[in-house]
């Protein structure tokens, strides 16, 4: 079964897209010298510091960085959560400005509505959008389906485990077809299990519905499990350090040889940046 | 399952089983005058009287009339000020500060000055019941809109709701939980408060019913209609607000007080 995403960001047959083959795609994304500044009465903070980023339609590009690298900030801009202070946004040619449609999200806190079954959940940004309640009955079935919860649709969200609660999530976000999805550290709360066996059924969804995905995350091997492109980030101030295209077949398990080098090699870039092995996670 | 339920109503019933029995005790060891402790037979007895003789239903209506119409005032205004002050911080800051001051008034206080505004009427009786349960109910809608995690306002924004979508969607059921205490809470206050108001004037209801029977020296009648406050206090919490919290806990997953 096909998740149609919007047509126009669907590629054909790229399940295992690489940067190369996404970017005679249109890109969808520019983020152009975005500077961001958090002033409090004591600090002033350069989140990010002339930060530039592109992506393509039909990638997959990860974000990983220690704290403080200014990665959820980056991910908050292009949401449209937050203001940029210098430097530009644009999506699919318009500035960003607000949050919307388009750009989902999906968050690392419970954001789950908790008065809402899991298939309502489901279904309210389709009800924001006016859809029928076919139409929102039929989709949400799919999603549910994709994201194996079908048989938890009717259960209130304090009844789900932390893994459920992230599957109902990007089902959630996936539901009103978004242009890309915006993960800020989904799995980061989950136990390690969880967390390996929702990358998998990431990579599947993300590949069979030809998703555009900014992935944002601070472990390393995630990052190199889930990307088409790794684009590296260090902190004080915020700035990408530089980026890596990922050739890994799919789906990545995360003990590939392949995954575990290009692991490696993250790491050993952010310790040239001088940051500590300590704060990433490995 | 069955055999629980049946183990709660068996324990219920022996509670107040044994608390008449120990009432009973006490009357027969005359541990003070009849005319001051009735035993239970003689408030019953009072009770069988007032209500054959429809003393006690009339006070009851007439009761229930003014709560429905103070209670109903003071949700409306409650949960818009709740509304008000929970989503604009202007308003917080200037309405909230004189909500939670009118809130530590104790409602009777109201009633002098609505005596002199609206005379020794139901009105004025409305009045105060509504000065004792509004500002409970606004503290409670603000409150459970200040608290809701700001990380929904978020997800239903990246879905593109708008104010009125938001609202609807996300504030007003988010809130439901905080709703739920505060209206029990202003019920409480709001039966109070009416009772208070009742004992001061003469008018049809439960607390002049009361008055009544201290005029007459009647304590069994005094002991007849503060037990029938309590009942009528008891079956509409639950009736009311059973349901409503039952709705909460099985989705929050909790039990709100």
């Amino acid at each position: 079964m096909a998740i149609s995403l919007t047509p126009a960001a669907a590629p054909a047959s790229t399940p295992f897209g690489t940067r190369e083959a996404a970017a005679s795609e249109p890109t969808l994304l520019v983020v152009s010298e975005a500077t961001r500044r958090f002033r409090t009465k004591r600090h002033d903070t350069l989140a990010l510091d002339r930060v530039s980023l592109e992506v393509h339609a039909g990638e997959f590009v990860c974000l990983v960085g220690p704290s403080g690298c200014g990665k959820s900030t980056l991910l908050n801009i292009v949401a449209g959560f937050e203001p940029l202070d210098g430097g530009t946004a644009t999506f699919d040619g318009s500035p960003i400005r607000r949050p919307g449609p388009d750009r989902t999200v999906v968050f690392q806190e419970p954001a789950l509505f908790p008065w809402l079954t899991v298939r309502s959940n489901v279904e309210f940004g389709l009800r924001i959008q006016g859809a029928s309640k076919q139409e929102r009955h039929d989709r949400a079935s799919e999603l549910l389906e994709v994201v194996n919860l079908t048989r938890f649709e009717r259960a209130f969200v304090h009844e789900l485990s932390g893994g459920m609660k992230q599957r109902a999530q990007l089902a959630r976000a996936l539901a009103v077809s978004p242009r890309m999805l915006l993960m800020d550290e989904p799995f980061a709360a989950l136990d390690a299990q969880t967390r390996d066996v929702l990358q998998l059924e990431l990579q599947q969804v993300a590949a069979r519905s030809g998703a555009t995905v900014l992935f944002v995350t601070h472990n390393v091997r995630e990052a190199a499990i889930l990307g088409d492109r790794v684009v590296v980030m260090t902190p004080g101030p915020g700035r990408v350090h530089s980026e890596v295209a990922v050739a890994l077949s799919r789906p990545r398990q995360p003990d590939d040889h392949g995954v575990a080098d290009l692991a490696a090699e993250i790491r050993a870039r952010l310790g040239g940046a001088g940051v500590a092995d300590a704060e990433v996670a490995p | 399952m069955t055999r629980a339920a049946g183990g709660r109503v068996l324990r219920v019933v022996a509670f107040y089983a044994g608390l008449l029995v120990l009432w009973q005790v006490v009357v027969v060891l005359e541990l003070w005058s009849p005319l001051l402790f009735p035993s239970p037979e003689r408030v019953w007895a009072a009770f069988e009287r007032n209500l054959s003789n429809g003393l006690l239903v009339e006070g009851i209506l007439g009761s229930m009339q003014r709560l429905a119409i103070g209670y109903a005032l003071s949700f409306f205004i409650g949960a818009a000020l709740g509304l008000l002050n929970g989503t604009q911080r202007w308003a917080d800051e200037t309405i909230g500060t004189l909500v939670m001051g009118l809130q530590s008034l104790p409602s009777i206080t109201w009633l002098p000055m609505a005596v002199l505004w609206f005379g020794l009427s139901d009105t004025a009786i409305i009045f105060v019941t509504l000065m004792g349960s509004v500002w409970s109910i606004a503290l409670s809608v603000r409150d459970g809109l200040r608290n809701l995690p700001p990380i929904l306002l978020r997800a239903a924004g990246t879905f593109g709701a708008n104010t009125y979508q938001t609202y609807r969607y996300v504030l007003i059921p988010g809130m439901l939980p905080a709703l739920a205490g505060g209206l029990k809470q202003g019920w409480t206050f709001a039966w109070r408060s009416l009772m208070a108001g009742e004992l001061l004037f003469v008018t049809i209801g439960l607390g002049h019913l009361l008055n009544i029977g201290r005029e007459l020296n009647n304590i069994s009648m005094v002991f007849s209609v503060m037990l029938v406050i309590i009942v009528v206090g008891v079956a509409v919490d639950r009736l009311l607000f059973g349901r409503l919290e039952a709705w909460v806990s099985e989705r929050w997953g909790f039990a709100h007080a």
